[in-house]
């Protein structure tokens, strides 16, 4: 039966989350971005709110189950916070969702009890490669088989939180197969070369670096699912499903922001939001948001059912970085100069809103 | 309840039903009655009109069974709570239909417009004996509505068709012309139909003063004007009807006696009220068009060795795969505000923000989508030896009527602002 009513936990679960947006993130997004420094008060009660927890079986010592929905309902409402914020309470899953989803016993026997602790896991994943044209299918970091070692090779980019992780999740071509395949390498391993901290246009209270693997060693039993391996479309299509999911929140943010201030700025006698100049950029703000949100819905659905969402998961995340950079563009020309003005935050939504064409591996429900 | 897209078996099977109709009385016909405006799609009518009236004898049964169940109001509102998949039915039947034949789709022997009007105000007993014709006889039956006049468009409240109430002969007298009627000609002329008139009883009142009548076939003083020429739907007919004193019984006058009396608007909200049944109904209607050009497209592209990867990076796709892809993403999002509109329907809840959404969405994308299938195709596209250049004309009209997509998003600022009409006009 069609229905687009959440169920009553996941409603409790996004008021939970929207409480923290606005009460704790928001207070301190600007400072953030401005300092380039992450909030770490703020992200430890986020990471106390337990949606990584919640999404871990209870046969591994969880207390959930797994949903691209939920995940996407989550992922919207940090957002709507802080972009910066939501994907840095969110790096622990880059890690601990794949291994759910695809590790072999021992693999999560070993790892997933990290990520049921109270502090912050510091494990992260690598996917991104720097260059104009990244396509996730032909990786140029390598993976190398020989005998029971495999070598990695090859640079990445953007990896959340790399300064700090124990652990990371490295995607990798395997130079035999031509498989894509994904290593769990120590922080501390011989040749993982964290490089210098990314700068980038947005996104600025969270750290992401260069990450440089020259001769990498790891042991075979440290490839994810071990000989079966991992299902690399399904967790693509989670990470493209959790960036429209984000993108649908910043673009609420800008939305709701610009709507409000519409109402309060008054120009020739009346507030600006009278004019169907301004009042129609709104309404199509708001429409392609809601578009946008049950398209991510849909392919989260689909996910959940174990279906194929490449489809869906692809048009959505498409139709999301479209959106997202529409509607906060709008939002600043809303505000007009104010909206130019870094004291308000609609520029810093732009900015944010910019990077999601770019963002894949950066998030995952 | 919780987040789900599945739409069941037996809904999907009736889908699959309009698609075998649309197949085989619609796409077959399609060129030739495009090219020979108002002439009649006599084997989809045929074909139709069994089902339709059978469908429709059903729902007045039940109707019938209820309204005598005893404690009729109560039962009769507990039955709106409970969610249905009606609306979701005749959602997915049109988009299959559209996806046959808008035009031809338009002539469905049914109450149409009429029928939402009559089902968003009527009372029982309305209902009961004005839908009765659509339910029995061999000959089909066509419903329509009547709003637009020459001088009242988007700002219908400004209408000036007149109905004055003639005590002596307790009888309603309307004068006026309206325009724009889909299926009006049928409705009146063609078949012992109906068509639901808006008109001021109380020009000074403003809406409040705007009340909704029923005219039937063979009514005297009503005569049916110019049969439009157009752009596209070129198989329905767009009439304009003339009244010249037409009398009318007096419980023709539509709804309870409240809504009758009233000194509020409540009459002309209920016009607006059919509107948040009829306008995702056009949505629907625009995403079969469209889906029915971009499968067109796809398959001349697949001819041309051309397939569309999901899941390429951007620098691995060609101009041609963008736009296509972009019409699926455009038209799906489309299709999904429809679909979260008709399930609010279908759950009894106030959807008028969200109908409004998908008619502004769906009539651009649709728009969009087979003006670009037409230019994808290139001169194949423009010929009219193909059906691509017709669904873009037949397309457009979905941005047009039921309230053009300015009128809507207009609705929508309103509602996301908390406007009043006279706050953002």
């Amino acid at each position: 039966m069609v229905s687009f009513t959440p169920t009553e936990e996941q409603q409790l679960l996004i008021e939970t989350i929207r409480r923290y947006a606005v009460k704790d993130v928001r207070p301190v997004a600007h400072d953030a971005d401005e300092a380039s420094a992450p909030p770490l008060d703020v992200v430890k009660t986020g990471w106390q709110i337990g949606l990584i927890p919640s999404a871990i079986p209870e046969e591994l010592g969880g207390f959930g189950e797994m949903s691209a929905v939920t995940g996407a309902l989550a992922a919207e409402e940090l957002a709507f916070g802080d972009l910066s914020v939501a994907m840095h309470v969110l790096t622990p899953a880059l890690f601990a969702y794949p291994v759910v989803l695809f590790g072999t016993a021992e693999q999560r026997e070993n790892l997933l009890p990290l990520f049921l602790e109270e502090s912050f896991p510091a494990a992260t994943a690598a996917l991104l490669e720097p260059g104009v044209f990244f396509d996730p299918h032909e990786l140029q970091t390598t993976a190398s088989v020989s005998g029971s070692k495999v070598i990695l090779n090859g640079v990445k980019a953007c990896v959340p939180l790399a300064d700090e992780a124990e652990y990371l999740l490295v995607y990798a071509r395997n130079t035999e197969t031509g498989q894509v395949e994904a290593y769990i390498v120590d922080g501390q391993a011989a040749g993982v070369q964290i490089e210098k901290r990314e700068l980038l246009m947005g996104l600025r209270a969270l750290p992401t670096f260069r990450v440089k693997f020259s001769d990498v060693s790891v042991d075979i039993s440290a490839r994810l699912g071990g000989a079966v391996g991992m299902n690399y479309d399904t967790l693509l299509n989670r990470s493209r499903v959790a960036l429209g999911a984000l993108a649908v929140g910043v673009a609420r943010a800008s939305f709701e922001y610009a709507r409000d201030y519409a109402k309060q700025r008054v120009q020739f006698g009346k507030p600006i939001a009278q004019n169907q100049a301004i009042a129609f950029m709104l309404a199509e703000m708001a429409i392609e948001i809601d578009a946008t949100r049950l398209m991510v819905w849909e392919a989260a659905w689909k996910l959940d059912r174990g279906e194929d969402a490449t489809r869906e998961a692809c048009q959505a995340q498409r139709y999301a970085e479209r959106m997202a950079l529409q509607v906060t563009d709008h939002g600043v020309q809303i505000l007009g100069g104010y909206g130019f003005i870094r004291e308000y935050p609609v520029e810093r939504w732009l900015r944010n809103g910019r990077g999601f064409p770019t963002f894949l591996g950066l998030a995952i429900v | 309840m919780a987040i789900s897209f599945e739409i069941p078996d037996y809904v999907q099977q009736m889908a699959q039903m309009a698609s075998f109709l649309a197949q085989t009385y619609m796409r077959p016909y399609a060129r030739q009655l495009d090219e020979n405006e108002h002439e009649r799609p006599v084997e989809f009518i045929n074909a139709i009109w069994p089902i339709l009236r059978d469908q429709q004898k059903a729902s007045l049964d039940k109707l019938v069974m209820s309204s005598n169940g005893g404690n009729g109001g109560g039962e009769q509102s507990e039955k709106k709570k409970r969610s249905s998949t009606r609306n979701l039915q005749l959602m997915l039947m049109v988009e299959q239909l559209s996806w046959g034949d808008a035009g031809i789709y338009l002539c469905l022997p049914s109450p149409a417009l009429g029928g939402f009007a009559i089902e968003a105000v009527g009372t029982t007993e309305q209902k009961l004996r004005l839908l009765r014709r659509f339910a029995e006889g061999d000959k089909p039956v066509w419903g329509a509505m009547a709003i637009t006049e020459p001088g009242a468009g988007s700002d219908n409240s400004s209408m000036a068709t007149t109905a004055v109430f003639d005590e002596e002969h307790n009888e309603w007298i309307i004068n006026g012309e309206k325009i724009f009627i889909t299926s009006g000609k049928l409705a009146l002329e063609e078949s012992n139909g109906l068509v639901i008139v808006w008109a001021t009883v109380n020009k000074e009142a403003g809406r409040a003063g705007i009340k909704p009548f029923v005219v039937e076939a063979g009514t005297p003083g009503v005569s049916i004007g110019k049969v439009e020429i157009k752009h596209g739907i070129r198989a329905s007919d767009t009439a304009a009807i003339v009244f010249n004193n037409a009398r009318i019984p007096a419980d023709n006058i539509l709804g309870s006696p409240e809504v009758q009396a009233t000194k509020e608007d409540k009459g002309f909200k209920g016009a607006m009220a059919t509107f948040d049944a009829s306008r995702p109904m056009v949505a629907a209607s625009a995403i079969g068009i469209g889906r029915a050009a971009i499968e067109f497209v796809k398959e001349k592209l697949a001819e041309q060795g051309v397939t569309i990867p999901y899941d390429a990076p951007y620098h691995k796709l060609t101009a041609v795969q963008r736009d296509v892809l972009e019409m699926e993403a455009q038209l799906r999002a489309a299709y999904l505000l429809t679909l979260r509109s008709i399930a609010m329907l279908d759950e009894g809840l106030h959807n008028s923000l969200e109908a409004s959404m998908a008619k502004v969405k769906a009539g651009k994308a649709v728009t969009w989508v087979t003006q670009k299938a037409v230019e994808l195709l290139g001169m194949m596209g423009y010929s009219r030896e193909w059906l691509v250049e017709k669904w873009m004309r037949d397309g457009k009209i979905n941005d047009i009527y039921e309230g053009t997509g300015q009128i809507n998003t207009l609705i929508v600022a309103r509602r996301i602002l908390g406007y009043t009409r006279r706050e953002l006009a």
